[in-house]
C-alpha cells in the first residue's frame, strides 16, 4: 500500500466520521420534537452536543459552537461537501459541467413559484417550503432538460443556455409579481448568494435524507454510471439502460443542487459540483481515485470556507468556492510538477 | 455453421434521407466480415443496426436468432466505436478499470468477484498490456488504447466483435500488430465485423467483404470482391486510384 493510498484512506475515514456526527446531530434535532422515549433521547442527545459545543467554545475561545444554528449549517456543509463532488465528478466527465448551474437557476424559479404560492394559497412561504418547492421544480426541469438535450442530439450548451436563462427569467418575473401579493418578506440575496441564516432544521433534514439516498444510489450504481460516463455507446451495446441512468443522474443532480443551494446560493452552487472534480481529475490515476479525491477536496473547501465565513461574518458560498479554486490551482501546480518529473526520467 | 446475423430487405432513413436501401446479407459464426464503402455510405449505420443500436425502418435484422434491437445478452457483443477513445483523452480511467467494464454486464449490481478479476487478468495478458494495467488510458499510445478496448471485449467473453475504424490515428506498425491479433482471435472462433477505409488492409485480413453505398454492391468472399467492379461502382468514377492498387 502506497503513502498515497494511506493518506486517502485516512481522509476518507475522517470524512466518514464527520458525516456520521452530522447525521447524528440532525437526527437528534429531529427526534427531540417527537414524543415518548425517542423524543427524550433526542432531547438529551441534542443538549449533550450543544454542551460539547460550549466546551469547544471555551477551549478554542470562540462563541459559535454552543449555538444550534452553527451545528446545522456546519453539518449541512459537511454533507453537501460529500454529495456535491460525488455527483459532480460524473457530470464533469460527461461534459455536463454546466448542468448544475442550470438546475440551480431552475431551483430559483422554484423559489419564485413558492413565493407566489404563499401569496395565493394558505402556504406560509417559510424557507423550508420554498426549498421543497424548488426541489420539485428543479427535478421536473432536470427531466425536461434531459428530454431537450436528447432531442437536440447532444449535451450541447445551447439547450443549457436556453433553460438557464429561461428559468431565471421566469423566476425574476414571478418573484417581482409575487412580492406585491405575498405576505413574506423574501430575502432574494440569501437565495442568490447563500446564507447560513436560511439553513433551517427542515432544510438540514432534507440534506441529510438526500445525502443518504444519493450516496446509496452512487454506491449501488457505481459500475453503471462509470461505464455510461466513459463510453455511452459501448454501454448501450452492453444493454445497460442508458437513458434510465442518465435520468437518475440528472435528477440526483437537481436534488443535490437544491440541498446545497441553501448554503452556496443559486449562482455559486455549481462550483461545488465542478471545481473539486476538476482538481481531482488533475491528480487521479484511476476513476475511483478521482472520485475519492474530489470528495476530499470538496470537504476541505467546505470546511475551510465555512471557517473563514463564520470567523469574519461573510457569506459562506463565496468563501467555499474561493477555497475550492485555491485547491484547484494547487492541484494543477502539483500535477504539472508530477508530469515534469516523468519527462525528466 | 450457424448464422450470427441475418439481414433481410433492410432499409433505414434519417428523416427523409435514405441511408440504407434493401440490404440483405448473412454473417456466419466464425467469419471475419469487412464493411467498406465511401464516406457517408451507411457503413456505421449498418453496423449499428447489426448490433441492435438502431431499429430497422423496413426489413429485419436478426442477431443470434433474435431481433437485434430486442437482443438482451449485451455481454456477447464487444464494440469499439470510432469515438470510443474521445472520453479517454480527458477522463482519468485506468487500463484495468476499462477492461473491468467488460465484466459489468455479467456483474450487474453485485460486487466484482475474484473470478471477474482473473478473467480481466487473462484478457490483459491475451492482448499483451498486463504491464500497463495501472496506467491512465490518456497516457497510452493509440495502438495500446485499442488493445485495451479489445481486452474489454474479451473480458466480457464476447463471441461477436464489432469494430468501427478501430485504427484511426494508430501508427503503421501497431496497426499491423493489431490486425494480426484480430486474425488470431478470429481463428479462435470469434466472429468479427470490421469497418476499415483502407482496402489493402481490409482485404488482407477479412474473409468476407460487404461493399456498400446505400445499396449493397458486393457481398461475398474477398477474392470475388477483388475480381469484381464493386469498388468502382460503389465509389463512382473517381475511384480509379484505389482500383489500380488491385490488379
Amino acid at each position: 500500500m502506497s503513502v498515497r493510498n494511506v493518506l486517502q484512506g485516512i481522509s476518507l475515514l475522517g470524512i466518514a466520521i464527520l458525516a456520521a456526527l452530522s447525521l447524528l446531530f440532525i437526527s437528534a434535532d429531529w427526534l427531540r420534537h417527537l414524543g415518548g422515549p425517542l423524543g427524550s433521547f433526542g432531547t438529551d442527545l441534542f443538549a449533550a452536543i450543544l454542551s460539547g459545543g460550549e466546551w469547544v467554545d471555551d477551549t478554542v475561545g470562540t462563541r459559535v459552537f454552543q449555538h444550534a444554528f452553527t451545528w446545522r449549517s456546519v453539518s449541512t456543509g459537511i454533507l453537501i461537501g460529500i454529495v456535491g463532488p460525488l455527483v459532480g465528478t460524473f457530470l464533469v466527465h460527461r461534459q455536463m459541467a454546466l448542468i448544475g448551474e442550470t438546475l440551480a437557476h431552475t431551483a430559483f424559479a422554484g423559489v419564485a413559484v413558492g413565493v407566489l404560492l404563499a401569496g395565493l394559497t394558505p402556504l406560509s412561504g417559510s424557507s423550508d417550503e420554498l426549498v421543497f418547492i424548488a426541489l420539485i421544480v428543479s427535478a421536473v426541469a432536470a427531466l425536461g432538460l434531459q428530454w431537450l438535450t436528447a432531442h437536440t442530439d447532444s449535451y450541447g450548451d445551447v439547450p443549457i443556455a436556453i433553460v438557464l436563462t429561461g428559468s431565471f427569467a421566469v423566476g425574476t418575473l414571478l418573484i417581482s409579481w409575487g412580492r406585491d401579493i405575498s405576505p413574506i418578506p423574501i430575502e432574494i440575496e440569501d437565495f442568490l448568494f447563500g446564507s447560513l441564516a436560511i439553513v433551517t432544521p427542515e432544510g438540514t433534514r432534507l440534506v441529510a435524507v438526500l445525502t443518504v439516498v444519493v450516496v446509496g444510489l452512487v454506491v449501488v450504481n457505481y459500475k453503471q454510471f462509470l461505464f455510461i460516463t466513459f463510453d455511452e455507446q459501448a454501454a448501450q451495446v452492453a444493454r445497460l439502460n442508458v437513458s434510465g441512468y442518465n435520468s437518475l443522474l440528472i435528477v440526483m443532480t437537481a436534488v443535490v443542487v437544491v440541498g446545497a443551494m441553501q448554503i452556496l446560493g443559486v449562482i455559486l452552487v455549481a462550483g461545488l459540483l465542478v471545481i473539486p472534480a476538476a482538481a481531482a481529475s488533475q491528480l487521479g490515476k484511476s476513476f475511483r481515485e478521482t472520485l475519492v479525491l474530489s470528495v476530499i477536496f470538496g470537504q476541505l473547501s467546505v470546511l475551510l470556507g465555512l471557517a473563514f465565513a463564520v470567523s469574519v461574518d461573510l457569506p459562506p458560498g463565496g468563501a467555499i468556492i474561493v477555497a475550492a479554486i485555491i485547491i484547484y490551482l494547487i492541484a494543477i501546480t502539483v500535477s504539472d510538477r508530477a508530469i515534469g518529473q516523468i519527462s525528466v526520467h | 455453421m450457424s448464422t450470427v446475423i441475418d439481414i433481410q430487405n433492410l432499409s433505414y432513413s434519417y428523416g427523409n434521407t435514405l441511408a440504407l436501401e434493401d440490404i440483405s446479407l448473412t454473417v456466419d459464426e466464425g467469419s471475419f466480415l469487412g464493411l467498406i464503402g465511401p464516406n457517408g455510405s451507411g457503413k456505421t449505420t449498418l453496423l449499428h443496426l447489426m448490433i441492435g443500436l438502431k431499429r430497422p425502418d423496413e426489413g429485419t435484422v436478426t442477431l443470434f436468432g433474435e431481433p437485434a434491437h430486442a437482443f438482451e445478452e449485451g455481454e456477447r457483443i464487444g464494440y469499439v466505436s470510432q469515438r470510443a477513445t474521445d472520453r479517454g483523452e480527458s477522463m482519468p480511467v485506468s487500463v484495468r478499470e476499462t477492461v473491468l467494464m467488460g465484466r459489468f454486464p455479467h456483474v450487474g449490481h453485485r460486487r466484482i468477484s475474484d473470478e471477474d478479476h482473473v478473467i480481466v487478468d487473462e484478457a490483459l495478458e491475451r492482448v499483451g498490456i498486463t504491464d500497463l494495467e495501472d496506467r491512465a488510458i490518456s497516457a497510452l499510445s493509440g495502438g495500446q488504447r485499442q488493445r485495451t478496448f479489445i481486452a474489454r471485449a474479451l473480458a466480457s467473453e464476447a463471441d461477436l466483435l464489432a469494430l468501427d475504424e478501430p485504427t484511426v490515428g494508430v501508427d503503421a506498425e501497431s496497426r499491423t500488430e493489431f490486425y494480426d491479433m484480430l486474425d488470431e482471435l478470429n481463428q479462435e472462433g470469434i466472429t468479427i465485423l470490421l469497418i476499415e477505409h483502407d482496402v489493402d488492409i481490409l482485404t488482407e485480413h477479412v474473409d468476407k467483404v460487404a461493399c456498400l453505398n446505400q445499396r449493397l454492391f458486393h457481398h461475398g468472399d474477398t477474392v470475388s470482391f477483388l475480381e469484381s467492379d464493386a469498388i468502382a461502382e460503389a465509389y463512382g468514377p473517381t475511384s480509379r486510384v484505389i482500383a489500380h492498387d488491385h490488379p
